[in-house]
């Protein structure tokens, strides 16, 4: 199952304050432990919202509103995301709680986790193939 | 320098009776030059004295009246107005004769006046005397 | 109505229409030059015969229809022993009356926009380009021009001889660009109202510390572009800037004359018909969706200190994030010490210090007074007080402004004496 944790945005990443050394090298480590691990998929930074356009569309009405950035930063902003593919929601979480955070800010600092859908064909189970196959023979498939 | 165009009121405006649609059209055909022409400030209708208050000072240091709408005597009273930004006053004047006939049938009426801005009330030698004297006031009561 | 009265309106009819009136000129005979003769031609002529006559229902109208007959005339006249005139008068024969009424009534917005096109075109210097819009564009005299930017008159009026001699040279076409080269030269344009308005801004010299007539111009003509050009979203930036900075003219002074800084200004004396005019144009922009571009990102960080009530509600977080949008549409050093300041207002001076230090290798900033002062203000607020003092010391002894050079001194030894 993948997951995506996300980072979500605050000021410093806004303003696009760059974090210590520090923090970009165990940021790096944490990164290369996941792809070793095998479940790095993807991990990427988002610019600030102030590079962003956002298409909103009102109910009733029949035009999306386009806004461009920057936006309010509250915690729909996202900041920075990783994919990793794992086993369990445990392994996911553990990872999650490995994701190093920069220790000398005093903002608020949210990970996000969330998983995501599986695909048609991932979700087809063995077990359940004979099952399949009688649906399909009442269809006259 | 600017300037408000006040449209009066008129018995129609008062009793709460739409323009014709030709004239709305004008007055948008109008509004639109004045934009064009980089000279629109804000331009806004009010709804007739019949929902406006009154509060006036009788009384001298006295509580204020308060008298709720609506009012009579239409001409004393505003419609709307039309704030302008322009280089002279003939310049005003001359979109004020541009503006449509607010009223069609014989009450329209526009006034024009000039709106004080920083530069005319710094440059009076009355007021800037007169500050001067608020500024020593304020000084000699801090020192006491 | 006496005849001084109506020469007033008549001069006031002048400077309302003439950009129209050249405007739709050019488009007939292809030259600024000409074209402007023409519209004169027209304006003698009803000096001439208005205060007899009275003044027409519709003057502008009147004219153009007028200006138009005397270019048919001259032109007809020309060709038969000018060649340089025979192309033009062969395209001026293709118009008709009805051609003037349609080009009075819609058209002439697309020729005003092709006419700003075309003197803020990059064949002419940025001094020419300024001047020549202001005189065929804002309908001032060259005396006017002139005592705005504190030059001589003749170099003024050479320098519009001049440039409009370049346009003939280089053929530049009345027209508005398309394509890729819309936005480089719709910057083009953006850059001279901008500068119009900065000339009158922060003009410096003298007792003269805003020259109003300059902003009032540039604002202006930034409003007749948002509403020919309501598409764009950086020309409704620029109108949310200079509406905004506007806003803030009459508290930039005090009553001696001397300037009012940002945080010390009476913000219950800005102007908040301008800042909502602002916000509007700021808001426009934005809803063109499309990330914002330099003026209007500008435009967000006064806003910024518009909608704040006391310097206290100011937004820091938000103005760093806009400084970094703004620095990575246009990279300087100047930018990044903007974005220093505000981070350090934002997240504590620490993390300033650490980027005005990476800026002290920087080339361009080298001899740059501000750098130092932005340091020595960073450290005097983290308590590194000695170290505060020396980068006072080293920016008093770079600047060359008195004033400035004074209060840098000031600062130096407040430094030593808290130190103490």
């Amino acid at each position: 199952m993948r997951y995506m944790l996300m980072v979500k945005a605050n000021g410093y990443t806004e303003a696009r304050v760059k974090p210590s050394e520090e923090h970009n090298a165990a940021m790096l480590a944490y990164q290369h432990s996941l792809a070793e691990a095998g479940v790095l998929l993807a991990a990427e930074e988002l610019r600030p919202s102030s590079a962003g356009i956002r298409i909103t569309y009102a109910k009733g009405s029949e035009k999306p509103e386009v806004l461009a950035g920057p936006f309010p930063i509250d915690p729909a902003l996202v900041a920075e995301f990783t994919l990793i593919n794992v086993d369990t929601e445990e392994e996911a979480l553990d990872w999650a709680m490995r994701m190093p955070i920069p220790a000398e800010r005093g903002a608020s600092y949210a990970i996000e986790l969330r998983r995501l859908e599986d695909k048609k064909e991932n979700s087809r189970d063995p077990k359940l193939f004979t099952l399949e196959a009688e649906l399909k023979d009442y269809l006259r498939l | 320098m600017r300037f408000m165009m006040i449209v009066k009121a008129t018995t129609d405006s008062e009793a709460g009776v739409l323009p014709s649609q030709e004239l709305i059209d004008a007055m948008q055909k109008y509004n639109e030059e004045l934009v064009k022409a980089g000279v629109l400030l804000a331009a806004d209708g009010l709804m007739s004295s019949a929902s406006g208050i009154r509060i006036s000072y009788p009384e001298p240091g006295g509580k204020p009246k308060v008298v709720d709408g609506p009012f009579t005597e239409a001409k004393e009273m505003i419609a709307g107005y039309t704030l302008i930004e322009v280089k002279s006053r003939e310049e005003a004047i001359e979109w004020a004769l541009r503006m449509p006939d607010p009223h069609g049938f014989g009450q329209g009426e526009i006034e024009l006046r000039q709106v004080f801005e920083f530069e005319e009330l710094m440059e009076d030698p009355v007021s800037r005397a007169k500050e001067e004297a608020l500024r020593k006031q304020v000084d000699e009561l801090k020192k006491a | 109505m006496s005849a001084s009265q109506t020469h007033r309106t008549i001069d006031t009819i002048w400077r309302m229409e003439s950009a129209k009136l050249i405007a739709g000129l050019v488009r007939m005979v292809r030259d600024v030059g000409l074209a402007e003769d023409f519209a004169q031609d027209a304006l003698v002529i009803a000096l001439d015969r208005w205060p007899e006559s009275g003044i027409p229902d519709n003057p502008g109208a009147w004219l153009m229809t007028t200006a138009k007959r005397r270019a048919i005339d001259l032109l007809r006249r020309n060709k038969l022993r000018d060649q340089k005139y025979v192309e033009i008068a062969r395209e001026i024969d293709l118009y008709t009356e009805d051609d003037i009424d349609r080009a009075l009534d819609g058209e002439i917005e697309d020729d005003l926009l092709r006419l700003i096109f075309m003197t803020c075109h990059p064949v002419l210097s940025q001094d020419a380009r300024v001047a020549l819009t202001l005189r065929l564009l804002c309908g001032l005299t060259t005396d006017e021009i002139a005592r705005s930017f504190l030059t001589a008159e003749s170099t003024v009026a050479q320098r519009i001889v001049r440039a409009k001699r370049t346009l003939n040279a280089e053929k530049v076409p009345f027209e508005v660009p398309v394509g890729k080269e819309l936005a480089e030269r719709l910057s083009a344009v953006l850059e001279v109202i901008y500068l119009m308005f900065n000339e009158g801004y922060s003009a410096t010299s003298g007792q003269n510390w805003t020259r109003p007539l300059l902003c009032q111009e540039a604002l202006r003509l930034g409003r007749i572009l948002a509403a020919i050009a309501p598409s764009e979203p950086e020309v409704h930036g620029l109108v949310a800037l200079m509406e905004i900075q506007s806003s803030r003219l009459r508290t930039r002074i005090n009553a001696k004359g001397e300037p009012v800084l940002l945080m010390d200004q009476n913000r219950a004396q800005w102007d908040q018909l301008l800042i909502r005019r602002g916000l509007t144009a700021l808001e426009h922009a934005r809803k063109l969706g499309r990330t914002l571009g330099p003026y209007a990102i500008q435009a967000s960080i006064t806003a910024c200190h518009a909608v704040a009530r006391t310097p206290s509600d100011t937004e820091w977080i938000r103005i760093a994030a806009l400084y970094e949008a703004l620095l990575r549409i246009t990279p300087s050093p100047i930018v990044e010490l903007n974005r220093a300041v505000a981070i350090a207002m934002a997240f504590g001076p620490a993390y300033g210090l650490q980027l005005v230090d990476e800026l002290y290798g920087e080339p361009s900033l080298q001899g740059y007074h501000l750098l130092p002062s932005v340091r020595g203000d960073l450290l005097e607020k983290l308590g590194r007080l000695e170290e505060a003092r020396t980068e006072f010391e080293r920016a008093a002894a770079m600047t060359r402004n008195e004033q400035e050079r004074t209060l840098l001194q000031k600062r130096a030894a407040a430094c030593l004496q808290e130190g103490g």
